[in-house]
């Protein structure tokens, strides 16, 4: 199985020319993920874009792994409409420095995307244009998406199961 | 000399063409529009958040009220994200019946498109006519589900219930009476002068500048893009239908409608293939652990009954790993991503939804046309609010 990440044609060239900063590569049901250093993720994103006809951005999003460090993983889903295939690019945040460059600059799919996360997950973006809350109201405090988050709300105790 | 003042509109949040709670802060010059900034989040409900919390059949109802316009879909594609997580198939029964709804359900959210997209630019009968087959539509959910809207039909593993006797019969009249109505609104606008003006040459929008926005569905295909995940990377036996693949040319409002007009037509010939090829046969996988018993073992059996309560309350357990699973909903590319860290709830539920991924490209679209066009072009882009905000 792990002949099929590792022959993967994006990943070949990634090795190749970002040794230093592919930290892992998986598959799993047939689908490839890259991880990579968070301080490469523009540089790498446009090398898939250009060299790699990565041309759609399909999704930007995070998850967050409280207990873990690093605490949050960026996800951004790729999409290629000439070779119609997908890859998963992984960028590792530390909570002590919750920021990752924007990819704004690469496809501009990610000015929302990136708004999202950084709304509900609280992750800023380096550079972005337009970095304000999107779906919470621009006066809303924290970060609904986070695992510390109460399910109920901020002012609620935290939700410990469904009582029925 | 007069001085030049730009304006500030503030447009919606309730307001008959932003097809919900849309608010967008327009600033003019005289009518001619500079900027577009979208407000958006006025439905917020944390979908995500909350499926965090709950089993994976129990997050399947939340799918429903993402695009309430096509409910079937957003469950096709959750169910196809957790299928694939835990790497089960399911009967062929349950796939085709799965595509027939999955093409209605194209065919109903179209018809809304239309109805309302014409009903913003004038023209009113369209909009009755097109009611009139999407509620032929919902009988046929009802028929099956027991819901109009909120469907909740599919199961992880196939389906909840098999059809009813009459079933393929009553789609089947639906579908032969189908071209005969889309020939009717064609008749009514395509050749339309006020249609033509109102739809020609308005929210222009490249190629390339379209797959830069992300912008995926009959909207991206408007702009000539060849590209349909049904046929480029098929899930639930989408390869075994022959369909075409519709494309625009001049990338503006009307092209995108005529290419929705095809794909009405297209979805109706795919239920027919699909009607075809339905045989007999079981409607959910032989996987006790994860799926649901039978009816009929329910109410007759000890065993039926402690097995319904055991995957009801405490549901199946996932194996550790991601996934990504894009269907071709009929507003866009519709994704989910879903995390399990092995536990029976999903450890984070992403929704990739293509309104809110269209949505953003607004402001390229309508920047320097008229305030009218813009109604136009949030037309065009067959957004819905509720997967927009989640």
């Amino acid at each position: 199985m792990a002949d099929m990440a590792e022959n993967h044609r994006a990943v070949v060239e990634l090795k190749e020319k970002y040794a230093s900063s592919v930290l892992d590569v998986r598959e799993f049901r047939g689908e490839v993920t890259v991880t990579v250093k968070k301080e490469d993720i523009v540089e790498i994103c446009r090398f898939l874009k250009e060299n790699a006809a990565y041309n759609l951005l399909t999704d930007v999003t995070a998850v967050d792994y409280l207990g873990q460090e690093p605490r949050f993983m960026m996800v951004y889903n790729l999409y290629s409409i000439p070779n119609k295939d997908r890859l998963r690019v992984k960028a590792p945040v530390a909570e002590a420095d919750v920021s990752v460059d924007s990819v704004c600059g690469v496809w501009s799919t990610a000015n929302w995307l990136e708004r999202e996360t950084y709304d509900l997950f609280g992750i800023r973006f380096n550079n972005h244009p337009d970095l304000r809350r999107i779906l919470m109201t621009d006066d809303w405090v924290g970060h609904p998406l986070r695992k510390d988050y109460p399910l109920q709300g901020p002012d609620r105790e935290p939700y410990k199961g469904r009582l029925s | 000399m007069a001085s030049i003042e730009k304006m500030t509109l503030n447009m919606g949040p309730q307001h008959p063409s932003t097809h919900g709670v849309l608010r967008l802060v327009l600033e003019l010059d005289g009518e001619k529009i500079e900027k577009v900034t979208p407000h958006i989040g006025y439905l917020h409900r944390g979908v995500e958040k909350l499926a965090e919390h709950r089993t994976y059949h129990q997050t399947l109802p939340l799918t429903d009220r993402l695009d309430y316009l096509a409910p079937m879909s957003n469950n096709l594609g959750y169910v196809l994200a957790v299928e694939k997580l835990l790497g089960i198939e399911v009967p062929e029964r349950a796939e085709t019946i799965r595509v027939i709804m999955a093409e209605l359900t194209r065919i109903k959210s179209h018809l809304v498109w239309l109805a309302c997209h014409a009903l913003d630019i004038g023209a009113m009968t369209v909009f009755l006519y097109c009611f009139r087959e999407r509620e032929a539509v919902m009988d046929i959910y009802e028929m099956i589900s027991g819901a109009r809207m909120t469907s909740n039909y599919f199961r992880v593993g196939g389906l909840s219930q098999d059809v009813p006797d009459g079933f393929e019969k009553r789609v089947r009249d639906f579908i032969d009476s189908f071209d005969a109505n889309v020939d009717t609104y064609e008749g009514l606008l395509t050749k339309n002068t006020i249609w033509l003006q109102r739809t020609v040459g308005n929210g222009v929008i490249s190629a390339e500048d379209a797959v830069d926005a992300g912008i995926t569905g009959p909207a991206l295909r408007g702009s000539g893009v060849d590209w349909d995940l049904r046929r480029d990377n098929p899930y639930s036996g989408y390869e075994k239908y022959k369909f075409q693949v519709p494309i625009g040319e001049k990338c503006d409002t009307f092209d995108r409608y005529k290419v929705r007009l095809v794909e009405l037509r297209e979805a109706a010939k795919i239920v027919r293939q699909a009607l075809d090829f339905l045989k007999p046969g079981p409607i959910l996988a032989d996987l006790p652990q994860v799926c649901y018993p039978p009816k009929d073992a329910v109410y007759n059996t000890i065993e039926g009954l402690i097995h319904h309560f055991k995957i009801a309350s405490e549901g199946f357990l996932v194996p550790e790993g991601e996934v990504y699973q894009g269907i071709e909903a009929p507003k866009g590319e519709l994704g989910y991503y879903v995390v399990s860290d092995g536990g029976n709830h999903p450890y984070r539920m992403r929704i990739r939804p293509p309104s809110f991924v269209n949505l953003s490209a607004i402001e390229k679209m309508s920047k320097g046309f008229m305030v009218a066009d813009l109604v136009a072009v949030i037309g065009t882009l067959d957004i819905v609010l509720g997967e927009i905000d989640r």
